[in-house]
C-alpha cells in the first residue's frame, strides 16, 4: 500500500504488543449500526496514472491566452527562485510554529514579512497573514466594530463588489448594518461617503487603486472619519504600493491587500494571501498569528508566535477571530518575492504595468466609439466604454487567443458595454497593438 | 541569524527588470505619489537563496523529523502531489476566466477537478454535496455554522444556541460565537459525550451541536446514535469536525451517521502539506437538507459532460471566498485520494489506529493515560506524575525536540492536566516509532534522576528555550 511502511509481520506484532488479534478489533468502539455497508471509491492508481490524467485535464485548460483580465487578481512575472526557495520541504511540511526552538525558520522567516508588509503599507504593524484579501477586509471590520462597539460600516461600491459579496455574506447573523455608497463613473463618491460617516459608524472601508483601476488620495476623508470616532479601512494593490501615496501617508488606521500579485501564481483563485496591517492603537484587536521578535535563556535573539492570549485556542469563543492556520507558505513566497525584487525592482515593476496600461489606454481610445470611463488618474487598470457589449466583445476574441479584460456589466448594471483591462509587465506593447486591431475590427 | 534587512546593502541588486521604466511624474501625479520608497530588502539573488536556506535549515518538517501532533495529522506529503499542482495548465489559469461568457469552455480540465473531488469527498463522507471554497478548516467550521444558520432562518426557527463539548478545538467555539451563536458548553463523562449532560441543555433554541469524532481525546463517541437522536428531537443540526477523519476512513460515513454538517481538513486527512501554518483547505459537505444553502458559485455537470458555474441558488448563504477555494490544495488532494483508492484509504485508517494504539500501550507504565483503552489515531498521556518532580509537559516537549523529534501537542484538550497528544499517523515506521519511545522513555527517567536537565532543554538546536512572556511585553513584531 502507497505511503504505509509497515510488513504483514510488524503489524503483526504491534497487534500482539496491544493484545489484540486483528486489525478489525481496532475499530471496536464504532458501533456496529455506524458501519458503513459500501466505501464506494473507485481503486487506486499508480503515481504514473495518476499524474498522466491530471496532465491530461492540466491540458484541457487553454493557458497562453493573452489576457488583460485583473480585476484584482494580476499576472505579475514570479522570479524563478522564489517558488524554488518555498519548495525547500523544511518549510512546506512543517507544521504551525507552536514549538518555537524547532520553528526558527517559519518564525524568522514570518517576522521578516511582518515588517516587509509593514513597511511596504507604511503601517505600524502586520500580522503572519490571513487566507485572502477579502477575508482581510472582514477581519479588518470586525476588528473596527470591536474597537468602536459600533455596528455601521460604510462602503464605497467601487471597492471589489466580490469582497462586497463576501462582507454580506459573513454578516447577515451579526446585527451589523452595512451602507453602500455608490461610485459614479468608476469613481468613489467622497462626498457621499463624508456624509454618510456619523457617531455610530465603526468602519469606511474604500479601495485604492479602487476596482475601476482608478486612483485617488483618501487623506481627507479618513481625517473626517477619524474625527467621529471611526476606524478607517484601506484595500490596496501591493505592487503598486511601492509608487502610489501610501495607507500610512493617508493615515489609514488599517490597511489590507491581496498579497496574489506579489509573486503567486494566479492558480484558478487561490492559495492566495490577505495582507493586514494597522496603527500601533489597533494591535491587540488584530486577528491571527503575529510573531514577535524576544530572546533565549542565554540571551540570543529569536522569534514565537505572540499574543496569543487573543487567540481562539485560549479565549474560545471569545477570541478575536476563528483563525487558526494563516496562509504561512504564501507569505514566505511573498517575502521571497519582495526580496528578490527589492524596492527598485518593485517600483519598476509598478511602472512598467502602468505605462503599458496609459499605452493601451491611448490605443483604444483612439478608435472611433471607444471612450475612457472617467478621466481620473489609473494605475495598471482601467475602463473603457464600447459602443457594444463587452461580454460579447470578450466572447468573441476569446476565440482567437485574446481576453480584453472584464465585463463590468457582471457586477454593475448599466455598464454593460463597460470593459476593465489590467496589464502587467508581462504584456508587450505588441500585444497591445494586435488586440486593438482585433477590436477596431470586431466594431 | 541575521534578518534580510540587516543583510541589506544599500545600491545592491538582483535586478529583476530588464529596463528602466518610465519616469514617475508621468504617470502619477504628486499629490497621488508615493514620498519616499518602501525601505525594503536591497539584496542580489545568491544573498535571497543563501538567507532562505539557512532559515529552511533551522525548521523541523515531516521531511526531516517525526510529527507525532495530536489533532494535526502531520503524515507524509507525497511528492508527485507537489508536481502535478505546479502544472502551467493549472497554475497559470485567471480564476475570472470561466465567468466569462463561452469561456468556461477553456477551464473545463479545473472544473473537472473541483466536481470529481466534491463527487469524492461525498462519498468518503456520505453526504449529499459539497462546497471547496472554505480556505482552512476554520473557515469551513465557520461556513458550516452559516450553513445551519440559513437552515433555521428559512425555517422560521428562532434558534441562539449551539451546543460545544469542552473537549473542542477552540476554533469550534469562536466560530459559533462569529456566525453569530451563543455558545453553550458540555462537560465530557469519561472522556466521551454524556446524553445524560447533553439532556441538561437540550431545549428549542438549540440550532446544534458541533461534534468531533473521534474527539480530541482519541476517543470514539460511543453515544453517537444517541446524540443524533436527542439533536434531532429538537430540529437541532449535528455538525461534524473532521479534523480526525483520518480514524475513521471507510470506518464510518459521517452522513449516514447522522451528521448534516462536514468540514474536511484536506491537509491533515488528505496528505496535503501543511505548510508552516496554510495554504489549507476545509471543504464543507451537506446532506440534502442543507443543500440549497451552500455557497456560490457551484460547479454542474450538463448532459453533453461539459462543466459549468452555476450562481442560480436563491437560499444560498452567498460568497465565502472569492472564487472556488485554495485551488492547489484541492489538486494535491484530489491527486492523493485517487492514488489511494478505496483500498488505501481503509489502510491508512487501519494503521493509523494501529501506530497510536501501539505507542499507548509501549507509554502506558510510564506516563500516566488518563483514558487507557482502545484509542483511535491520537491518544492523550498526561505527565502529572512528572510535574510532581517540577517537570511538565512542555518541558518534556522541549527535551523530545533536543532528540530530534517535533513534540506531541501540549496542553490540548484543556480538560486533561499536563497533557500531552499524542498522533504518530500511518507513514511512519515502526522503528520510527520505536525510537520514538525509547528517546522518550529515556526522558521520563532523566526527569526523575535530574530534572533541572529537562527543565532546561533545548540545547541542540539554533536557540534554547525561548522567553514567550517578554515577547509579549515588549511587542517587537517589526523590524
Amino acid at each position: 500500500m502507497p505511503y504505509i511502511p509497515h510488513t504483514q509481520d510488524q503489524q503483526k506484532e504491534m497487534l500482539e504488543t496491544i493484545g489484540l488479534g486483528s486489525m478489525d478489533e481496532l475499530f471496536q468502539d464504532i458501533p456496529e449500526t455506524l458501519t458503513p455497508e459500501k466505501f464506494d471509491l473507485p481503486r487506486g492508481r499508480s503515481e504514473m496514472e495518476v499524474t498522466t490524467f491530471l496532465r491530461q485535464l492540466a491540458s484541457r485548460n487553454r493557458t497562453g491566452l493573452k489576457s488583460f483580465l485583473g480585476a484584482g487578481f494580476y499576472d505579475h512575472y514570479i522570479p524563478a527562485a522564489a517558488p524554488a526557495l518555498v519548495s525547500r520541504s523544511e518549510f512546506y511540511t512543517a507544521y504551525t510554529p507552536y514549538q518555537a526552538e524547532a520553528s526558527q525558520g517559519s518564525l524568522q522567516a514570518l517576522f521578516e514579512y511582518q515588517t516587509a508588509m509593514a513597511r511596504l503599507m507604511d503601517m505600524d504593524y502586520a500580522n503572519a497573514s490571513v487566507y485572502d484579501g477579502g477575508t482581510a477586509i472582514y477581519e479588518a471590520m470586525m476588528m473596527a466594530v470591536r474597537h468602536t462597539r459600533r455596528k455601521k460600516i460604510v462602503i464605497s461600491s467601487d471597492l471589489s463588489p466580490i469582497y462586497q459579496h463576501m462582507l454580506q455574506c459573513y454578516t447577515k447573523n451579526l446585527h451589523l448594518h452595512l451602507e453602500t455608497v455608490d461610485q459614479s463613473n468608476g469613481l468613489p463618491d467622497t462626498k457621499g461617503l463624508a456624509r454618510a460617516l456619523d457617531q455610530e459608524t465603526a468602519a469606511l472601508i474604500v479601495q485604492n487603486p479602487n476596482f475601476f483601476g482608478s486612483i485617488s488620495d483618501y487623506s481627507d476623508l479618513f481625517q473626517q472619519c477619524a474625527a467621529m470616532g471611526a476606524v478607517s479601512i484601506i484595500s490596496v494593490y501591493p505592487v503598486l504600493q511601492s509608487v502610489l501615496k501610501t495607507p500610512g501617508e493617508m493615515k489609514a488606521d488599517i490597511a489590507v491587500a491581496e498579497g496574489q500579485s506579489l509573486g503567486l501564481p494566479l492558480s484558478f483563485g487561490g492559495p492566495y494571501l490577505g495582507i493586514m496591517t494597522c496603527s500601533r492603537s489597533l494591535i491587540r484587536q488584530m486577528p491571527g498569528r503575529i510573531v514577535g521578535k524576544t530572546r533565549d535563556s542565554r540571551g540570543r535573539e529569536g522569534f514565537v508566535l505572540t499574543l496569543q492570549a487573543r487567540e481562539q485556542h485560549i479565549r474560545r469563543e471569545k477570541a478575536t477571530s476563528n483563525i487558526c492556520s494563516n496562509q504561512s507558505l504564501c507569505a514566505l513566497q511573498a517575502l521571497a518575492y519582495i526580496c528578490l525584487m527589492g524596492p527598485a525592482g518593485l517600483e519598476q515593476t509598478a511602472l512598467k504595468s502602468m505605462e503599458l496600461a496609459r499605452y493601451a489606454a491611448d490605443k483604444l481610445t483612439s478608435i472611433p466609439g471607444v471612450s475612457l470611463l472617467n478621466k481620473a488618474p489609473f494605475g495598471n487598470e482601467f475602463a473603457i466604454r464600447l459602443p457594444v457589449s463587452a461580454y460579447d466583445l470578450v466572447d468573441s476574441l476569446v476565440p482567437r487567443g485574446f481576453v480584453p479584460g472584464f465585463p463590468l456589466g457582471r457586477y454593475y448594471p448599466g455598464l454593460e458595454n463597460c470593459l476593465l483591462m489590467a496589464c502587467t509587465e508581462k504584456i508587450s506593447p505588441t500585444d497591445i497593438g494586435m488586440l486593438s486591431e482585433l477590436i477596431r475590427g470586431a466594431l | 541569524m541575521k534578518t534580510i534587512f540587516q543583510k541589506s546593502i544599500p545600491g545592491r541588486t538582483s535586478a529583476q527588470q530588464t529596463r528602466t521604466g518610465p519616469a514617475r511624474p508621468e504617470l502619477i501625479p504628486e499629490s497621488l505619489s508615493r514620498q519616499s520608497p518602501p525601505d525594503l530588502p536591497r539584496v542580489s539573488e545568491l544573498d535571497v537563496v543563501r538567507h532562505f536556506t539557512g532559515l529552511s535549515r533551522q525548521n523541523f518538517g515531516v521531511d526531516s523529523n517525526f510529527y507525532p501532533l495530536g489533532s494535526c495529522t502531520m503524515k507524509y506529503n507525497p511528492k508527485f502531489m507537489e508536481q502535478v499542482a505546479a502544472l502551467p495548465g493549472f497554475t497559470d489559469l485567471h480564476p475570472l476566466l470561466p465567468q466569462l461568457k463561452g469561456a468556461g469552455l477553456y477551464t473545463q480540465g479545473a472544473l473537472q477537478v473541483i466536481y470529481d473531488l466534491e463527487d469524492l469527498l461525498c462519498r468518503i463522507t456520505g453526504m449529499d454535496a459539497y462546497t471547496l471554497q472554505p480556505m482552512a478548516g476554520a473557515h469551513g467550521e465557520l461556513t458550516g455554522a452559516m450553513l445551519m444558520a440559513a437552515y433555521h432562518r428559512k425555517k422560521g426557527n428562532r434558534k441562539t444556541r449551539l451546543i460545544v463539548p469542552d473537549s473542542a478545538h477552540g476554533t469550534n467555539p469562536s466560530s459559533a460565537a462569529i456566525a453569530g451563536y451563543e455558545v453553550v458548553s458540555i462537560q465530557s463523562k469519561d472522556g466521551i459525550i454524556d446524553p445524560a449532560a447533553l439532556k441538561q441543555v437540550l431545549d428549542e433554541n438549540v440550532a446544534g451541536i458541533m461534534m468531533t469524532c473521534p474527539n480530541t481525546l482519541g476517543l470514539f463517541e460511543t453515544h453517537l446514535p444517541e446524540i443524533v437522536d436527542l439533536i434531532h428531537s429538537v430540529d437541532g443540526l449535528l455538525y461534524y469536525d473532521g479534523a480526525n477523519l483520518n480514524a475513521i476512513l471507510g470506518r464510518m460515513l459521517p452522513g449516514r451517521a447522522g451528521f448534516d454538517v462536514v468540514h474536511l481538513n484536506l491537509h491533515k486527512t488528505f496528505g496535503t502539506p501543511h505548510g508552516s501554518g496554510g495554504p489549507g483547505s476545509g471543504p464543507v459537505g451537506v446532506n440534502k437538507k442543507l443543500e440549497p444553502f451552500l455557497p456560490v458559485s457551484r460547479v454542474v455537470r450538463l448532459e453533453d459532460g461539459q462543466f459549468f458555474l452555476k450562481y442560480d441558488y436563491p437560499d444560498t448563504i452567498g460568497y465565502i471566498a472569492p472564487f472556488y477555494g485554495n485551488f492547489s490544495v484541492m489538486l494535491k488532494a484530489y491527486a492523493y485520494i485517487l492514488r489511494l483508492g478505496r483500498e488505501g484509504l481503509l489502510r491508512v485508517s487501519e494503521n493509523a489506529v494501529l501506530a497510536a494504539n501501539y505507542l499507548r500501550k509501549r507509554l502506558e507504565k510510564q506516563l500516566v493515560i488518563p483514558y487507557n483503552r482502545i484509542c483511535m489515531h491520537e491518544f492523550v498521556a498526561s505527565a502529572v506524575n512528572q510535574a510532581q518532580n517540577g517537570v511538565r509537559a512542555v518541558d518534556i516537549a522541549k527535551a523530545l525536540l533536543d532528540k530530534g523529534h517535533y513534540a506531541p501537542t501540549v496542553y490540548f484538550p484543556l480538560i486533561v492536566k499536563e497533557c500531552l497528544m499524542i498522533e504518530p499517523t500511518e507513514t511512519e515506521t515502526k522503528e520510527t516509532l520505536d525510537t520514538f519511545v525509547d528517546d522518550l522513555l529515556e526522558i521520563l527517567t532523566r526527569a526523575e534522576t535530574d530534572p533541572e536537565a529537562i527543565k532546561s532543554s533545548p540545547k541542540n538546536l539554533p536557540v534554547t528555550r525561548l522567553d514567550e512572556v517578554l515577547a509579549a511585553r515588549t511587542m517587537h513584531l517589526c523590524g
